[in-house]
């Protein structure tokens, strides 16, 4: 199960929103925990793929190095990338398989519907490698913060 | 110096974040990191020994695959190396579903 809280979750969709109709990403920012992944914190990501940006997204290695700069100056792990799919299923496609190579992590698909975000899904990447890998349906548990 | 390893390859380290390995270049840290780590090797390069498409390697800010001497790199003390995968994907223009 991957847990994130309400405004992280709020704030994913609301980027896919944002950059609709052309696909949006970002990385989780957590920890793995024994019951499944924990997101303390989002990182919103450019979309490189600027020659069809509306369905496909790459974030720049660069980009990465940063973020995980950025975890580790934290204490955290990326645990996963979020990622919009304008005017479709909130489902994973054989590009999506064939460029998860994140092993133990969470990939997080809004269907972003006529500029509204719809249903978001969660997959966990399981497996050891690129031979036995496969996208596990992942339940997502939605922490409400106290004021 | 010190290699970071990303999430999911620390099954293959220990679960260890960062390793630190003796090399005078980028190449000999690389081989120091597989050697003491074998189970790595599968992961970052192919059967011929090239290192996979999805896998980029950094010296600090700078992709090995771009340096002059790529590999053959000279590295000091405080030097870094990280590895990280690629992210990309995609949705379903080429597989789309059928109109109602």
């Amino acid at each position: 199960m991957l847990k994130l809280s309400h405004s992280d979750y709020e704030a994913l969709r609301a980027h896919g929103e944002e950059t609709y109709p052309h696909e949006c990403c970002g990385a989780l920012l957590g920890r793995s925990m024994p019951g499944g992944n924990h997101v303390h914190q989002i990182v919103r990501a450019g979309n490189t793929r600027t020659d069809r940006a509306h369905d496909r997204y790459n974030i720049a290695p660069e980009e990465l190095i940063k973020i995980q700069r950025q975890a580790r100056s934290l204490g955290l792990d990326i645990v996963g990338f979020y990622h919009s799919h304008p005017d479709h299923p909130a489902q994973w496609s054989q590009t999506d398989f064939a460029e998860a190579h994140w092993v133990g992590c969470s990939y997080i698909i809004t269907e972003i519907a006529g500029g509204k975000a719809a249903i978001t899904n969660s997959f966990f990447l399981s497996g050891t490698g690129e031979e036995d890998k496969q996208f596990l349906d992942e339940a997502i548990e939605i922490e409400i913060e106290q004021d | 110096m010190k290699i970071h390893i990303p999430t999911p390859l620390r099954a293959y380290t220990g679960g260890q974040p960062t390793v630190s390995v003796p090399g005078a270049t980028v190449g000999e840290a690389l081989e120091q990191l597989t050697g003491a780590y074998p189970d790595l090797r599968q992961n970052l390069y192919t059967a011929d020994g090239k290192l996979r498409s999805f896998v980029n390697i950094y010296l600090n800010d700078d992709d090995i695959r771009y340096l002059p001497s790529k590999e053959a790199t000279a590295t000091g003390e405080s030097d870094e190396l990280t590895i990280i995968p690629s992210i990309a994907g995609g949705c379903c223009s080429l597989t789309p579903l059928p109109s109602h």
